[in-house]
């Protein structure tokens, strides 16, 4: 009889061990956040986010590491966004069931497993010196492009995937061609799939820092950049450079760049919930 | 017969999807052309059994292995962190909550993932390692163990995640079953759900593996720069990763063999995401036979 009590007793104590490691895991996060807003809020104002960076702690600013962010975000997303929807749209709609395709797919399931450092060993043999980029604007944001290809490749895949079969027949019996169908229906159909794929996507580029600093981003960049061509630094990269100095006073100034950083990210990703969600409903085919 | 048009579109589609192809040949040529020169210069003894890395000290030596135990040191710390509360958050919520608490909890957990790194590892460097030096004594200003914990929260979302669509493709019947014996929930979900599982399990435990031998700017932050052969967690230690953001931030000139060795200790990292990736797709595949 007792080996009933001790199973039903170990029951409901899992049901608490279950909310304690839950709960555990987004205390942790909440923590966080808490230090980062007590350590970094007040360090936030207008100066900071208009100041070049500076020996002295108090007069440094993180305007030359948000343009660069913007930058990198506004290039990579002209880079990456037609190739994965041209991909993506390639292995869903046209070759679903050849060699080429079925390479493509297994490549994409391998290269989402590459730790971005490595890409960041790419993007230095490539865009930096073979295309001779140097450490640029523009080879930041091919390399960042590689980088995200396969997360964006994926999700148009999975945004097609879930447009119905009758769509594309009511084409084709129109008379459209399969370019026409895609191009004009299909991806229509599918593109709050995709929006929400890119924004996820690209709030991971933003937030990426080593394989910027393999190609050799700057840590100190006293200029903000106006050509893709120009030398660079982002946010991670700053916060980094702080946050290795023996000096409290930088570690509350990469506390505030911390803050702006998440602040993007996070209206990133609630962007791409949102319209996750919308979507989700939208479609009920 | 198709149209032109039609015929180059579909061209210039593929070769879009080529491009990931390229990325691929692209890693592997960059990877091995470099450490080529490296292992010219350098025995691949010397390089596998030598006990002390110093490629940027006057004395030279280039044995990986120091810095293989400190690869190896922090993933061991995230993975035993990681791996107990992910799978018993997973189980939790795809056996125990309801739907209402579930869909609250998932996106805050995915938070947890879209955290850039480098934000994780000042958390590690300015709240964790002065709390594990408050409470067990020789913890240094640079540790594994900070930085290894650390990770392990942040490949919860990985494990957590994975595991519970693992879970949840577990069919109905099953549970069924075992309530009809008159198992309670808990018998019923680590005795048949948890075992059923267990390959999308793994699959997940290897991923969240994968991720923490690449990771990069918490180990660089917060484990620190000094090759060190140890398995003392209280110790700073340095991982491949962190040695290649290390020398990255240097002035290397290009073609020295201080700069090859970034490659060499790619090619390294390289190796073994390829072969932890490569086990979780046959496990994968395992899986997928065994419910359809």
């Amino acid at each position: 009889m007792s080996n009933i009590r001790t199973n039903r007793l170990l029951d409901s104590m899992f049901k608490y061990v279950g909310i304690a490691c839950t709960l555990l895991a987004i205390g942790v996060l909440a923590i966080f956040l808490g230090d980062i807003l007590i350590q970094g809020i007040r360090r936030i104002d207008w100066s900071f986010l208009t100041s070049l960076p500076s020996r002295r702690a108090e007069r440094a600013g993180i305007l030359p590491a948000w343009t660069g962010t913007a930058w990198i975000l506004g290039l990579t997303a002209i880079i990456a966004i037609p190739l994965g929807i041209s991909a993506g749209s390639y292995l869903q709609e046209y070759g679903t069931k050849n060699r080429l395709a079925y390479i493509i797919e297994l490549n994409i399931a391998n290269l989402a497993g590459v730790p971005s450092i490595i890409y960041g060993l790419l993007g230095l043999q490539v865009f930096v010196r073979l295309f001779a980029f140097g450490g640029s604007l523009l080879a930041g944001a091919f390399t960042l492009s590689l980088l995200i290809l396969p997360v964006i490749i994926v999700a148009t895949r999975e945004a097609l995937k879930a447009v119905p079969n009758s769509l594309r027949e009511a084409s084709y019996g129109m008379g459209a061609t399969k370019w026409q169908t895609t191009w004009l229906q299909v991806l229509p159909a599918a593109s709050g799939g995709i929006l929400t794929g890119i924004i996820l996507a690209l709030s991971r580029a933003i937030g990426e820092t080593a394989p910027l600093i393999v190609i050799g981003a700057l840590a100190y960049v006293p200029f903000v950049a106006d050509s893709p061509m120009d030398e660079f630094t982002v946010l991670p990269i700053q916060i980094f450079n702080w946050v290795s100095r023996p000096q409290a006073a930088f570690l509350v100034n990469a506390a505030a760049a911390i803050i702006i950083l998440l602040g993007i990210t996070f209206v990133m990703n609630g962007i791409a919930i949102y319209l996750r969600n919308r979507w989700q409903k939208k479609i009920s085919w | 017969m198709k149209r032109t048009g039609e015929i180059i579109i579909e061209k210039i589609l593929a070769l879009c999807g080529l491009v990931t192809v390229l990325t691929t040949a692209g890693i592997i040529w960059v990877l091995f052309s470099e450490s080529w020169g490296f292992f010219k210069i350098v025995p691949l003894r010397d390089f596998l059994f030598d006990t002390e890395w110093t490629p940027l000290f006057s004395e030279k030596r280039y044995g990986i292995l120091p810095l293989l135990a400190g690869t190896f040191l922090t993933t061991a710390i995230a993975v035993i962190t990681a791996v107990p509360l992910g799978i018993t958050i997973a189980v939790y919520l795809s056996e125990y909550a309801n739907r209402g608490f579930r869909n609250r909890i998932k996106p805050v957990l995915e938070l947890l993932a879209a955290v850039p790194t480098v934000v994780y590892g000042f958390f590690a460097l300015t709240v964790v390692t002065p709390f594990l030096q408050s409470i067990i004594p020789g913890v240094g200003s640079f540790n594994a163990l900070s930085a290894g914990l650390v990770m392990g929260v942040m490949i919860i979302p990985v494990i957590s995640s994975l595991s519970e669509d693992a879970l949840t493709a577990v069919p109905k019947s099953l549970r069924e079953a075992s309530y009809g014996m008159g198992a309670t929930r808990f018998q019923t979900a680590f005795k048949v759900v948890v075992p059923a599982a267990a390959s999308g399990i793994m699959v997940s435990v290897i991923l969240g593996l994968a991720r923490a031998v690449g990771e990069t700017m918490v180990v660089a932050i917060a484990a620190g720069q000094q090759p060190n052969l140890t398995f003392d967690p209280r110790q700073g230690v340095e991982t491949i990763t962190a040695y290649i953001v290390q020398v990255s931030l240097g002035d290397v000139p290009h073609q020295s063999l201080e700069y090859k060795t970034i490659f060499a200790a790619g090619i390294t990292l390289f190796f073994f995401t390829f072969l932890l990736n490569n086990v979780s797709f046959w496990l994968k595949k395992k899986y997928q036979e065994r419910y359809e």
